[in-house]
């Protein structure tokens, strides 16, 4: 077809000359080559399990498990599933890794404060501590708050005996534990109100004082309504709250709450290793905000308490966040040592017990790191939205 | 020490299993060759339950179950010297099979159905007749299992006495505290440091664990069974050859004592008329060569190791501190159940 001459545009390189193609196409190699890894492994897996006679596929979970677990957030009894243990099994491992990472942080920021305290006994203490904790293998501190300390407690028989009904022997923790009446409801409800209330209050109070000057007491009154309002519900309901209290029966303590020496011991050992990591972050922290800072404050009549809440703390957040997210995965993932002490946890009842009696190791495996790895990147999320609020904005 | 290593190795087991499943082959690998090419028998065995496989003072392994192993290695290698023992515990077990890290285990382990199909295993036999029993502290004062509602109870992750426990508790509609260790030594420990009011476990290992307590007397074995446990030696699925080899070494030792042939009578026997001791000593027949071993494949396991009478009486029986009768564990001829297929 011939027609007019049009000035056909400068073309580029051949495409295998051209850069940019040739990148895009080795990508595409390398992926096409990772996957066929991957899937050649799963069929090759899947084959030789077949012709082993290992049964494989997810249907055990719907299978009745038949052995006892000793603590469980939710009900359980042998006639569950193995569906179920896995489920107990997280909700044990989500119960330590939560309070740990609570406890920790708490400690943690005590301590890096305490480092850096002008006053030399509690700097040269929480030195001693943060060296000592971070130094010792987290599974022989497991092993000494088990074997050395809980283990060394008398029996049911001889309990230690503390205020409110509480006993403390080589089983675990005994505590009352409250029963709730429906009229409690109430106070619940009141509770919830007066802290709504209360968050007004001090908001109205700040704005008041920003554009008038005049104070308004807002903390104390406020500390008042919470804690007040729902003791005089309690009080107009009849005290609808009874204490089911743990008493000697038997072998053991029956009734109220317990706390097994298998979970003391692996939260305490967490709780504390962890912590003198997350002192030392916080220390870090502190210490990289610039000194004019606080002298600024200073200049300006902040008081030392004021000036660290106010100006050092939020700047030093910036640095501390990064690393304390780690700690964060750190101790979720030692959480599986458990398993060294026979805390009921993911690894010590789904990968231990669920995968013997069903020998099931790909899927079970498979299954807990998955878990794992949601938990840790779930962590992860959240703390990276709290470290994107927190960050410097550049404007 | 090994509470220490027990954890570790169940994770890098457990791990590795996938990628061994993955890789390997995808016929099953001929054992008895392998075996015999590596010239040593890899044996999975407990982490140390003395009477069954326990290390002694200078590093040697002893008990039933280890003798077990050295007889296969005896009748494939001629050496009951030629093993190496691979100490797990009872949840690392199976899985160390399967993935060929081990060549048979033999680690007071119960046949059940389960682990025959689903597991990819076969048992090639029953090395003991074992029962489920309590072992409760005399100071509470308890004589049978039924006063048992409420106890806290130590018990080893991964075994049928797990099980069991749970359905007897059920059945007699008591409550229990199961409290769940990795290792068989740890269970005693818990006991003994008084963290469980009851050891549960197969009867035999209660009378060998008593012996670890600082008082042994201070505990007693209650009266009640409560499940049938036939502890045997376990191969992997798929590789009848290998199958045959363990199956039919403890049917040589069970056929030894019901013929009355020892370690110590053997060269005398070599003598013997009788048919029956010909072909099992070798001197007659092709026995050996059906199995894949040579002539004198069931000799060499009764010199080195006896037969099953000597095994039992050394390492459980009265030769040992366990101390613990023949009964069902005696011959069919001797008003037991340990019976064996002729070797013909």
């Amino acid at each position: 077809m011939a027609g007019p001459a049009v000035p056909t545009p400068p073309s580029g390189p051949a495409p295998w000359r051209n850069p940019r193609v040739r990148a895009v196409a080795f990508q595409v190699v390398a992926l096409v080559l990772v996957l066929w890894v991957f899937w050649t492994i799963f069929q090759n897996t899947l084959t030789n399990m077949e012709s082993r006679g290992i049964t494989t596929g997810f249907g055990f979970l719907d299978n009745t498990a038949g052995f006892g677990i000793l603590f469980s957030l939710i009900p359980y009894d042998e006639t569950n599933t193995y569906g179920r243990t896995f489920v107990v099994g997280i909700l044990n491992t989500l119960l330590v890794s939560g309070l740990g990472i609570l406890f920790a942080t708490i400690i943690g920021f005590i301590l890096g404060v305490a480092r850096l305290s002008p006053n030399w006994l509690i700097a040269k203490m929480a030195l001693v501590y943060i060296e000592i904790t971070r130094n010792v293998p987290l599974l022989l501190q497991i092993f000494f708050w088990y074997f050395a300390v809980l283990r060394t407690l008398p029996g049911p028989r001889q309990s230690l005996e503390f205020p409110f009904s509480a006993f403390l022997n080589n089983r675990g923790l005994y505590a009352p534990s409250p029963n709730l009446e429906p009229a409690f409801w109430a106070v619940a409800i009141t509770f919830g109100l007066a802290i709504a209330g209360a968050v007004v209050l001090v908001r109205w109070a700040k704005r008041r004082q920003d554009a008038t000057g005049r104070r308004f007491p807002a903390w104390s009154v406020s500390l008042a309504a919470v804690v007040g309002l729902p003791l005089l519900v309690f009080w107009l309901a009849g005290s609808p709250l009874t204490w089911d209290l743990p008493a000697l029966q038997g072998f053991n303590f029956r009734g109220g709450v317990r706390l097994i020496p298998e979970f003391i011991a692996l939260w305490l050992a967490l709780t504390l290793y962890t912590a003198g990591f997350i002192g030392e972050i916080v220390r870090s922290g502190i210490q990289s905000v610039s000194k004019g800072q606080t002298e600024a404050s200073q200049a300006l009549g902040l008081r030392p308490g004021q000036t660290l809440r106010l100006i050092v703390i939020p700047q030093a957040m910036r640095v501390i966040i990064p690393p304390l997210t780690s700690q964060y995965l750190n101790l979720t993932k030692n959480s599986s040592l458990a398993t060294a002490i026979g805390y009921p946890d993911l690894v010590s009842v789904f990968m231990g017990t669920t995968l013997n009696q069903t020998g099931q190791a790909v899927e079970i495996v498979a299954m807990t790191m998955a878990v794992y790895l949601t938990i840790s990147l779930s962590i992860s999320f959240l703390m990276n939205l709290y470290n994107r609020a927190v960050a410097l904005k550049e404007r | 020490m090994t509470r220490l290593a027990a954890t570790p190795v169940a994770g890098i087991l457990a791990g590795c299993f996938a990628a061994a499943v993955a890789l390997a082959g995808p016929a099953a690998a001929q054992t008895l060759d392998t075996v015999k090419e590596r010239g040593e028998l890899r044996c999975g065995v407990t982490t140390g339950l003395s009477g069954f496989s326990n290390p002694d003072d200078s590093g040697n392994w002893t008990g039933i179950d280890v003798d077990v192993c050295r007889a296969v290695a005896a009748a494939v290698l001629g050496d009951a010297d030629a093993v190496a023992f691979v100490p797990l515990t009872a949840k690392e077990r199976f899985t160390a099979l399967q993935s060929g890290e081990i060549d048979v285990l033999s680690r007071v382990t119960t046949w059940t159905l389960t682990r025959d199909t689903s597991l990819g295993l076969n048992f090639t036999g029953v090395t003991f007749y074992d029962g489920q029993g309590f072992l409760v502290n005399k100071d509470l004062g308890v004589t049978s299992a039924l006063e048992l509602g409420g106890a806290s109870v130590c018990v080893a992750a991964g075994t049928t006495t797990e099980l069991n426990l749970a359905d007897y508790f059920r059945a007699k509609d008591m409550t229990f505290n199961p409290v769940v260790f990795d290792a068989i030594s740890q269970t005693i420990e818990g006991f003994a440091s008084g963290r469980c009011d009851v050891l549960t476990s197969d009867q035999s290992q209660l009378y060998s664990l008593r012996t670890k307590l600082d008082d042994p007397d201070s505990a007693i074995v209650l009266p009640e069974v409560i499940s049938k446990e036939p502890l045997g030696p376990v191969v992997r699925q798929g590789d009848d050859e290998w199958f045959n080899v363990v199956k039919w070494v403890l049917f040589a030792q069970l056929n030894a004592e019901e013929l009355g042939i020892t370690s110590e009578n053997l060269d005398e026997m070599r003598a013997s008329d009788n048919p029956s001791i010909k072909r099992l000593i070798g001197t007659e027949g092709d026995m050996g060569e059906k199995l894949g071993l040579s002539s004198d494949w069931a000799a060499q396991a009764i010199a080195q190791v006896g037969n099953y009478a000597e095994m039992f009486e050394r390492n459980v029986g009265q030769g040992s501190p366990l101390r613990i009768d023949r009964g069902l564990n005696a011959l069919w001829s001797d008003g037991g159940i340990q019976y064996a297929p002729p070797i013909r």
